[in-house]
């Protein structure tokens, strides 16, 4: 079994408003894996981020880091995690390159100038190295947290939607950059609402939603399990599932989704017969439809499906 | 120990002052110096009560410690509410420094920058006055307890503020009135019994004279015997940062 590198055991939050973001949430983050943390606004992604972060101070529960309590190691804990905070800001008196080596010393370091011009180069910043952070632009800004949370090298980088405002070419090549520094030995925690793009770079996810873990797995085995596929019919225009219809075939749990009738197939069940009996049943209950068609449910259908934001 | 950090931290805390050291370090040597012109001319040559120096001497050692006590509440305060109200005091929080290492590195820019200001007040002013140095001792023992208290109390209403409004409301109501009711312009003997005593319960009273006292010789409290109720406070101080920043109040949710 690959070690664990993150540990979140029970993890509650009570803000002093009364607000209830982590209701005792718990999770595990294998060592070198890429992982989502996937979410609605306000689900409590940020909060879970922000304690490791040391800017939220957690009601109760523990979270071990690589053989470390976090809480009361500290300061181990923080030279050893790089953060990449939501909100963009930056002391408005330093350059990319001064904000960078400040980092490494505020992390015990000796600047390591190579390092940190690869940094600016793999993160198309070289050209503003030396330019006032405040001339940079968004996509920017949002880069050089990036570098500024790899400066130290730490072996766990969490970034909390790092590609918000990052055009579509770069966002590609920091996904890139990032898929390097993992397939490397890195350990990366993440949370994005680019569901394909987690679909695409993490081997692992955890979906939460109002302050709890709803699921978490291997993705692979998400979209396996988790994942469903579904036979779509379309009857005319204006066309309503009646009462007594949607009864007679709920075995299928169905539904209407921009004005067609969605019927559930499970994965597994995804064999002639099962879509046969479920097609012949509707046409049998409904007559024959104009147009019909099957389709898998991606990360971003179970997403929806899990956190009930599903308008259908 | 994170010595580089704490390092790191204070060349950073340096820096964002020299950077913009016309605003820092030479607006207030003017400020001070304005004030000595005009007191200089209002008051002619006439001496101190009780005292054998006349008031523009007396002045002097005055104005260079209110000076240096603004600076140092000055320089931590701004850094703390910039970094709160633009959100980039996550940085620190997130960095491996202890909150020990934090508050000495934040305490010493603001000395430095005291320093600087101090200094620089003094070299303007001596082509035309004869600055006499009575005992250096008391001179570099107050400056330190003063601006480490300033520092301090700026570190303290730094995180206690929300916004720059609150800020401006600690240092307008509460650090401006106790550092011009110290006994910068006034040797308090001059005040009626009743405010002499409320005199003796402030600690800016005790800075001026002592860090006074150190130049001229003259002043209204023992500056040996006060040096323990300066270091006292200049202590006191630094807990209470060190406290506050340790369970992250008003800086962490």
């Amino acid at each position: 079994m690959t070690p664990t590198a993150l540990s979140v055991n029970q993890l509650h939050k009570a803000y002093s408003n009364g607000k209830e973001a982590l209701k005792g949430v718990s999770l595990s983050v294998p060592e070198g894996s890429f992982f989502a943390l996937l979410g609605p606004n306000g689900a409590g992604k940020s909060t879970l981020i922000n304690i490791m972060a040391d800017t939220v101070v957690p009601t109760s529960g523990s979270i071990e880091f690589l053989g470390h309590d976090m809480f009361s190691e500290r300061l181990w804990c923080k030279a050893n995690i790089g953060v990449v905070p939501q909100e963009v800001a930056f002391d408005p008196f330093f350059t990319p390159r001064e904000v960078l080596s400040m980092v490494c010393g505020l992390y015990g370091q000796k600047p390591d100038m190579k390092w940190i011009n690869e940094l600016l180069e793999h993160l198309e910043l070289a050209e503003y190295a030396d330019k006032n952070t405040r001339q940079l632009s968004g996509g920017m800004r949002r880069r050089l947290l990036v570098a500024q949370a790899l400066v130290h090298r730490p072996p766990l980088v969490v970034l909390d939607e790092p590609t918000a405002g990052v055009d579509v070419k770069l966002r590609r090549r920091l996904w890139d950059y990032m898929r390097e520094l993992n397939t490397s030995g890195t350990t990366i925690l993440l949370t994005t609402h680019y569901l394909e793009e987690a679909e695409e770079l993490c081997d692992h996810v955890a979906i939460i939603d109002r302050g709890s873990v709803i699921t978490s797995s291997g993705m692979e085995k998400l979209l396996h399990e988790v994942a469903g596929s579904y036979l779509w019919l379309r009857y005319r225009d204006g066309w309503e599932l009646g009462r007594a219809d949607a009864e007679a075939l709920s075995e299928f749990n169905p539904r209407m989704h921009e004005g067609k009738l969605c019927l559930t197939l499970n994965r597994m069940d995804l064999q002639q017969s099962t879509f046969h009996h479920a097609y012949e049943s509707t046409v049998q209950r409904l007559g024959p439809p104009l147009d019909a068609g099957v389709c898998e449910e991606d990360l971003e259908d179970v997403f929806l499906r899990l956190t009930h934001e599903d308008t259908t | 120990m994170n010595l580089r950090g704490t390092w790191t931290l204070f060349k950073r805390e340096t820096h964002r002052f020299l950077k913009v050291n016309m605003q820092t370090v030479a607006a207030p040597a003017l400020t001070a110096i304005l004030y000595l012109i005009v007191f200089r001319y209002a008051m002619g040559d006439r001496q101190v009560p009780g005292m054998e120096v006349d008031y523009f001497t007396f002045l002097i050692p005055g104005l260079a410690m209110m000076t240096m006590l603004q600076n140092a509440f000055a320089n931590t305060s701004s850094s703390i509410i910039i970094g709160k109200v633009m959100n980039v005091h996550i940085y620190l929080l997130m960095a491996p420094l202890s909150a020990i290492e934090m508050v000495v590195a934040f305490l010493a820019a603001a000395v430095l920058r005291a320093v600087i200001v101090a200094t620089v007040f003094l070299l303007v002013l001596t082509p035309f006055v004869d600055l006499s140095i009575h005992h250096f001792g008391l001179i570099l023992v107050y400056g330190l307890c003063g601006s480490i208290i300033m520092g301090g109390m700026g570190l303290i209403g730094g995180m206690w503020s929300e916004n720059f409004d609150s800020m401006s409301m600690v240092s307008n109501f509460i650090i401006l009135p106790l550092t011009f009711l110290s006994g910068v312009f006034y040797s308090i003997k001059q005040l009626p019994p009743l405010w002499q005593q409320v005199s003796h319960f402030n600690p800016f009273f005790y800075l001026i004279d002592g860090f006074r006292h150190g130049f001229l010789g003259v002043g209204d409290s023992d500056p040996f015997l006060s040096v323990g109720i300066v270091a006292g406070f200049a202590l006191a101080t630094v807990l209470t940062c060190w406290y506050l920043w340790r369970i992250g109040w008003r800086l962490k949710e």
